[in-house]
């Protein structure tokens, strides 16, 4: 499915597949030659037909641009956004939560305001400027981290996460206020919920209530929102990947668009676009896990 | 089992509680004193909004955040618990007040495991945690669990609301508190489940030896649980003392009135109206220095406008707020009793709806479940069939598969002899029209973006095709003939009160003049006198246009009211059908018979409890030969459990599916009941 739609959109960007790969000088010729040669003149179908035939054994084709095997890029521009990604979330998941619980215990407090409006404002700017200013701040100005996000070539672990902590704050920027958000409704649905009230009426003291009875149920919506933007980190960071100089799947796929290099383009979305249904299934699972109410319900 | 030498386990004086709205205080409790004896069980009764929960909320230290006590004491076993520290708050808790409310699937953590869950009470007094699990198990046999190891494991959405309450009972006793606090306790339960449950608070109680206050507006429940009541309107203890004083001889107007609007004692609507309560509840934004009641009250004089009544004394312990207490049972009615004209029902024309075998099979999980299995029954013009039995009987299914919200797997439904297609899609506009239905919330019934007038609008547009000029006369004469006076046409129904938000639902069904009306629990969500009021409204409408309803409900005593006829459902089968009267009178069928058993009334004695053994059985699995074998307290040897028993004709329009001869039923059933509880029945935990 996901694969069709893949190909069906990259059939319709515009140009001929020859004539872009020899240049407006060839010769028509030429053109058609190289055209039978990659096998688009064939039919449709026939041409989707013989590439889901090479994906199934792992073979995503011959970049048209760099002319080497599409996987042999794809591979390290994936493993690149993989690692962003890590950061970003081990950042914001734990931030925004802590946020969002906690604006939710202090309701109406000026502290919930305060981490409520924050949260809205950072989601409102763009990426771009967010960066920009992150930049300024602690790269130039401060001079406490660096500017790009590409470490160099035979970094440590340690300087790898150290070159990925300026990218990774503008992705918590951008995802902190909405997943807060979310934490928050969450608890105060829990927090007013009866069994919050039997809780407490047992005896329970606060904390353990938050602990035990609470936070239980308040975050199940959340991790759902969180899966959701896991294909967003992965494979939507254009912007944040040509600020920082980071050589991730986005940055790739927006080349190969840029340079008529479909097989690469097809390749990069259908990798992005499966790595977004993973994230997806696997939120499903530990939402399932989670929630006895679906782990069970063809139990009883 | 009282004792009223001791100290009083609770003791409240003056209590006032106010909450923060907009910046203002708004009073919800005025000034209410009461005491509960050590043992004793306090009813505290009377309509939403008149301050009960808080109240209760109140003697815990749970006040909602913007919920503030303002003047007066609570008293718990001797020690003023207003003001408490947090610790100290815990420790009361803890050791001394427990509290169950009205629905137990939101009172348990959805995501923690029953044992836990009950064994977090025996933590949290310093048990470790094998102990705690073992003091579980022993709490969860004493409130009756069959299977406490099993339950144990579970979590809550895998038990039924009885078992749930069960567990909830078990973790408000296990801390042995001198006070329960028992909030609605059985209001969202079927009536058999209820007497259960009731049944197990009594005895526990007589056990333990707990004080309870028991907040109900079921004066039912009341009269059989309850050894005083304090009546409440708008926050005022209006009226209090004995139940048995109270609730036979009322000295209060509000009492008075309340125990009027209850459809009891074999009520039935072509005997006279119900009264009701005119006017509202004062809403909490007004100042009330006179008596709150009087501008509802036929009684009132302008005294009880101007100044307050003090508390009269009637007799050492019944007391009651109101100047003229000695009058009070001279309340003038609301409602006129007497009816338009009777409706007489002639059945030996064509019916107006005929409904053939019809059986609807559920897949669910890969197993089929078996909703309704060849129910049949039929309608006249302007009569009112009930359907009744417990949740799971197939009383939904049955109107939905009428009304064609979904296909039937089998069976036919007719409208004046013509087969109707089976789904709504594909019903013409007049049959749709025709097929109306009322539903028990209005809330989620109506669209709460739009303002009343454009609602009934639609519906005159949709169902009787009336649009433009011709529309607002006939919206207008929609709106008063179910008594919706002008100004709330304008208004969306989140702004309405419930009744009035009935009464707009009820508009919009009888847009299109249809025949045939289902009610489905259209009054379980309502206050007694609000229900009332919809009930009058109901039967008006039916004696004016001659609509049929197919009523549903869980209280008997509505559907004995409002219906001419009455069908029981149980595990999807036509258990008996026939005349309201003679469905309630007997000789009935064991189920009738312990469904009638089952419900709490207002005068009290009457019928012995019948106790069914077990819970409904799955309707994946019905059992073998008659379905109601397992429970049935007059199963008669092994045909009960082979055969299924024929619906056949036992008198007069009176169907019944029983392998026991109809006069054998009547000789059982006028015997006295003790022989016949054997059967099955748990014995309670000694």
């Amino acid at each position: 499915m996901l694969s069709v739609l893949v190909f069906a959109a990259s059939q319709l960007l515009p140009g001929d597949i020859g004539r872009n790969v020899l240049g407006p000088f060839a010769s028509p010729n030429d053109v058609k030659a190289l055209d039978h040669q990659l096998g688009v003149d064939r039919p449709i179908y026939v041409q989707y037909g013989a590439w889901i035939g090479k994906l199934a054994h792992g073979n995503l084709g011959m970049s048209l641009e760099y002319k080497v095997p599409v996987a042999s890029l794809l591979g390290p521009s994936l493993v690149n956004s993989l690692k962003l990604a890590a950061v970003a979330f081990v950042l914001v998941v734990p931030l925004s939560i802590v946020g969002g619980v906690f604006a939710a215990l202090r309701r109406g407090h000026w502290l919930d305001r305060l981490i409520t409006l924050t949260g809205l404002s950072l989601t409102a700017v763009p990426e771009f400027i967010s960066a920009i200013v992150l930049i300024l701040i602690f790269g130039l100005l401060l001079n406490w981290l660096p500017v790009t996000a590409a470490s160099p070539a035979d970094a440590d672990a340690v300087t790898q996460i150290r070159y990925l902590i300026l990218p990774g704050l503008a992705l918590v920027m951008v995802l902190f206020g909405y997943i807060a958000r979310m934490a928050r409704a969450g608890t105060i649905e829990a927090l007013e919920s009866d069994y919050t009230r039997t809780a407490f009426l047992k005896g329970l003291d606060t904390a353990t209530v938050i602990r035990r009875h609470v936070l239980r149920n308040s975050l199940l919506p959340t991790i759902a929102v969180i899966a959701t933007q896991m294909g967003y980190l992965i494979g939507g960071l254009v912007v944040i990947e040509k600020l920082f100089n980071y050589n991730g799947i986005g940055q790739r796929i927006y080349t190969a668009a840029l340079n008529k290099d479909f097989t690469m383009l097809q390749s990069g979305v259908l990798v992005v676009g499966i790595v977004y249904l993973t994230a997806t299934l696997l939120a499903d699972i530990l939402y399932s896990l989670l929630n006895p109410r679906i782990r069970y319900a063809g139990v009883e | 089992m009282t004792d009223r030498g001791a100290a009083p386990t609770l003791e409240l004086k003056d209590l006032e509680v106010v909450y923060r709205v907009r910046g203002r205080d708004r009073q919800v409790v005025r000034g209410v004193s009461f005491t509960i004896a050590a043992g004793e069980t306090y009813g505290l009764v009377g309509e939403s909004g008149c301050g009960k929960s808080t109240t209760a909320l109140a003697v815990v230290g749970y006040l909602a955040s913007n919920g503030r006590i303002r003047g007066g004491s609570i008293c718990v076993a001797g020690r003023d618990v207003v003001g408490l520290s947090n610790r100290a708050l815990r420790h009361l808790r803890t050791n001394d007040v427990s509290m169950v409310y009205q629905n137990p699937a939101e009172a348990l953590n959805p995501s923690i495991r029953i044992g836990e869950q009950v064994a977090e009470v025996f933590r949290v007094r310093g048990a470790g945690r094998e102990e705690a699990l073992e003091r579980t198990l022993q709490a969860l046999a004493k409130v009756q669990i069959a299977d406490p190891g099993s339950v144990m494991a579970r979590y809550p959405h895998q038990l039924s609301g009885g078992m749930q309450q069960r567990v909830v009972i078990a973790m408000a006793l296990a801390n042995d508190p001198g006070l329960l606090i028992l909030d609605e306790p059985t209001t969202s339960l079927d009536a058999t489940v209820e007497a259960e449950v009731l049944d197990l608070i009594q005895h526990l109680q007589a056990e333990f030896r707990t004080s309870v206050l028991f907040i109900t507006h079921n004066l039912g429940v009341i009269a059989k649980m309850c050894e005083r009541v304090g009546v409440l309107y708008a926050g005022r203890l209006v009226e209090e003392g004995p139940v048995s004083e109270v609730l036979k001889g009322p000295r209060h107007p509000y009492t008075v009135g309340l125990l009027r609007c209850v459809p009891r004692g074999g009520a039935r609507k072509d005997r006279g109206r119900l009264d009701t309560i005119p006017g509202f509840l004062p809403s909490i934004d007004e100042e009330l220095r006179a008596c709150v009641f009087a501008p509802r009250c036929g009684l009132a004089q302008d005294i009880c406008r101007a100044t307050e009544p003090p508390l009269y004394q009637i007799t050492e312990d019944h007391s009651s707020r109101c100047y003229f207490h000695e009058r009070a049972q001279d309340l003038p009615r609301t409602t006129p009793p007497e009816l338009g004209q009777p409706i007489l029902v002639d059945r030996s024309k064509a019916p107006l709806l005929a409904v053939k075998e019809l059986t609807k099979t559920f897949e669910q999980n890969g197993r089929r479940i078996h909703a309704l299995e060849a129910v049949s029954a039929a309608l006249w013009p302007g009569e009112t069939l009930g359907l009744v039995g417990e949740s799971g009987s197939g009383k939904t299914t049955f109107a939905r598969a009428v009304l064609g919200l979904f296909a039937p797997t089998g069976g036919t439904v007719e409208l004046d002899a013509h087969v109707l297609p089976p789904t709504l899609s594909r019903r013409t506009q007049a049959d749709v029209r025709e097929l109306q239905i009322v539903f028990q919330n209005p809330d989620s019934a109506l669209n709460r973006r739009h303002a009343v007038r454009s609602i009934l609008r639609r519906s005159l547009k949709k169902l009787a095709g009336i649009s433009g000029a011709p529309a607002e006369e006939r919206l207008l004469m929609l709106a008063g003939s179910v008594r919706l006076a002008e100004r709330y046409l304008t208004v969306r129904p989140n702004q309405l009160s419930g009744g009035l938000k009935q009464r707009v639902a009820i508009a919009r069904a009888f847009a299109g003049e249809p025949r045939l009306v289902v009610c489905d629990e259209p009054t379980s969500a309502l206050d007694v006198s609000v229900q009332a009021a919809i009930l009058n409204l109901l039967v008006d409408l039916q004696v004016q246009r001659w609509v049929a309803y197919l009523f549903i409900s869980h209280d008997l005593g509505v559907v004995r009211y409002i219906s001419d006829r009455i069908a029981v459902l149980y595990l999807g089968r036509l258990m008996e059908m026939g005349p309201a009267e003679v469905v309630f009178d007997g000789p009935h069928h064991p189920y009738t018979e312990a469904l009638l058993s089952a419900v709490p009334t207002i005068d009290g004695g009457g019928r012995a409890r019948i106790k069914l053994a077990g819970e409904i059985p799955s309707a994946a699995a019905p059992p073998t030969g008659c379905v109601f074998h397992t429970r049935c307290h007059r199963r008669i040897g092994a045909i009960c459990d082979e055969k299924e028993p024929p619906l056949v004709e036992v008198g007069p329009g009176h169907l019944m599916r029983c392998h026991i001869p109809i006069e054998e039923l009547r000789r059982l059933q006028a015997q006295p009941q003790e022989a016949a509880q054997v059967a099955g029945t748990k014995q309670p935990a000694a």
